[in-house]
């Protein structure tokens, strides 16, 4: 059950959007695909969702077939960044419309909008154009249309990609506990890290249209498998030649085992976070710090400290 | 006013006295004339001029001649604006260019090159047509053709930007949502359009009743056969005969019915 996509390749002309990409996604879980533009997670929803065909390789959705299926007759519920809000359509209207296309009675289609634009507490603004409503509110819309049909799957391309920041966490929350009520099969295209780790069930990283790797959010974060995953999902730094998280670094005031030597040659606050710039033998490590942390170890430019990872960070040795 | 542009009061009264001068030696003066004759020459020769044999021939053949350019202009300028609003496709670009090559030409270079292909003398299409019987040229087909070649663009070019504008993403949503291509077209399509198509209809009916020069050529210009109301102005004046300003009046009438229509038409567009 679920989707599974397998041996997905498709070319735009002489650029290669995916290559040879196997996708499981279990059923009823939150997934992301994550990765930076152009890398083909986007491409890879669209083909899922019936809007781009695959060069090669099979689609099946809740154990049909539905490679060369039409995106009509898919049953699968889309939700785009830029909304698509049918602007002549009241928000009414806008959740009916898939209702209406399979001729439910009316009586049925006024029942199922009014319930679910209550779930998306838009049912104040039932009567207004897509026009009046914020960008917030017609994602919101766009979400309740999309699940009007009682898709098998939902689908969304960077759906809070084109909000503000504020907006877009208030969103992320909210699918979260929809995800949690609706409990459909949901992918998410993201390029937003810290969304796919707050949102998701499961994180697949995509990169140059071949995935990278698939685990939960922590798995993901604490061992990544390779320098991409590392450094896409968190900032990383270098000590000793390994790549490793700046929060994963102690500083010392005295030598101890496996530790290296280094001078604080920049401090900087961001808020609660301070991050301290240090020379250290051949690599520049930055380490990032609580205030109170800082604050405890009278950190100071000039202040000559010893790093070392700390026992449960994950380090990586970069290849080649 | 800080806002305009030209500051100095009397650049500005010199600017306007020129634009008012400009606009009433091309168009009031004469057109008021042509009024001013009709009026002149008083009712009964209002009433003649419309109800006379070949004057109800006329309209009714610019009735049917405009009308079927319209029609076909309406139809084709919807597929081809979907066609270059949403597909690649080679020779594109080509197409683009050649869609707007009627408004450029001179319209007796449209007639003299349907003649030359549907002639039915030395035409390449008008032997063989004529041997199925079927005759284009000195006929109403070929006024229809030459209408709708002049008008060709209108419709596409007021819709090809909305399209452009409005992109596929509602469309895709639609299909997302079970509708096939006739549901959305009906449903998504045409709301969409359906201000600049108005907007593009009442410009190609304008501009197809007002056709004179390619119809003149093809239709051969015979009086109460292939003479449309534009022409029977031209043979009435030619000739001397009454008639003339009063179905200029006609013309003139129905074409500012059109701007008048186009200007409720327009910020209702503008306003979406």
């Amino acid at each position: 059950m679920g989707i599974a996509a397998q041996h997905i390749s498709k070319q735009f002309g002489g650029f290669v959007a995916l290559d040879d990409v196997d996708l499981d996604v279990p059923s009823g879980e939150l997934t992301a695909l994550l990765g930076p533009s152009g890398g083909g997670k986007s491409t890879l929803l669209r083909i899922i969702g019936g809007l781009e065909e695959a060069d090669t390789g099979s689609v099946v959705i809740d154990g049909t077939d539905s490679t060369g299926v039409p995106a009509q007759r898919r049953n699968v519920g889309f939700v785009f960044q830029h909304y698509a809000a049918f602007k002549h359509l009241s928000v009414f209207r806008n959740v009916a419309f898939g209702l209406e296309i399979r001729k439910r009675p009316k009586a049925e289609i006024r029942a199922r909008v009014t319930e679910l634009l209550e779930l998306v507490h838009l049912d104040q603004f039932a009567d207004r154009l897509p026009s009046q409503l914020s960008g917030g509110q017609r994602q919101r819309m766009a979400l309740a249309r999309a699940l009007a049909v009682e898709p098998k799957v939902l689908l969304l391309d960077e759906p809070f990609g084109a909000l503000d920041a504020q907006v877009r966490k208030e969103l992320r929350d909210w699918l979260r506990r929809l995800h949690d009520e609706v409990h459909v099969t949901t992918v998410f295209v993201t390029h937003d890290q810290e969304e796919a780790l707050e949102v998701s069930d499961s994180l697949v990283v995509i990169n140059h249209g071949r995935i990278e790797q698939v685990g939960s959010p922590n798995e993901l974060y604490d061992n990544p498998r390779n320098e991409f995953v590392m450094s896409f999902l968190g900032p990383v730094t270098q000590l000793n030649g390994a790549m490793v998280r700046p929060h994963d670094i102690e500083i010392l005031t005295a030598d101890a085992l496996g530790s290296v030597e280094a001078t604080v040659t920049r401090i900087q606050r961001i808020g609660f976070e301070v991050r301290a710039e240090l020379q250290g033998g051949a690599s520049q490590p930055w380490v990032q710090l609580t205030r109170g942390q800082a604050e405890a170890l009278d950190l100071d430019v000039g202040s000559v400290v010893w790093l070392r990872p700390a026992s449960h960070a994950s380090t990586l040795l970069p290849v080649g | 006013m800080p806002s305009q542009l030209v500051r100095s009061r009397k650049a500005r009264w010199s600017l306007r006295y020129l634009a008012i001068a400009y606009v009433a030696v091309l168009v009031v003066v004469p057109v008021g004339m042509v009024f001013g004759r009709a009026i002149n020459q008083g009712g009964q020769a209002f009433v003649d001029a419309m109800t006379s044999p070949d004057s109800l021939h006329a309209f009714q053949l610019t009735a049917i001649v405009a009308g079927s350019a319209v029609v076909i202009n309406t139809v084709f300028g919807i597929v081809v604006a979907l066609l270059l609003a949403r597909y690649r496709f080679p020779g594109k670009r080509l197409l683009n260019v050649i869609i707007d090559l009627p408004i450029s030409v001179s319209p007796i270079v449209v007639g003299l090159a349907l003649i030359l292909v549907f002639g039915f003398r030395t035409g390449w299409f008008g032997p063989t047509l004529r041997n199925a019987g079927f005759q284009v040229i000195f006929a109403t087909p070929g006024m229809i053709l030459a209408t709708s070649f002049v008008a060709l663009p209108l419709v596409v070019r007021e819709l090809l930007p909305v399209l452009q504008e409005t992109g596929l993403d509602q469309e895709q949503a639609a299909r997302s949502l079970g509708a096939t291509a006739l549901q959305r077209f009906r449903r998504i399509t045409v709301p969409t359009i359906k201000w600049a198509l108005a907007y593009g209809v009442v410009l190609s009916i304008a501009r197809c009743i007002g056709e004179f020069g390619a119809v003149r050529v093809v239709s051969g210009n015979v009086t109460g056969k292939t003479q449309t109301v534009t022409l029977l102005v031209d043979q009435h004046a030619e000739q001397f005969e009454g008639g003339a300003y009063q179905l200029s009046v006609v013309l003139i009438l129905f074409a500012a019915l059109c701007i008048v229509l186009i200007s409720f038409i327009r910020p209702a567009g503008a306003r979406r």
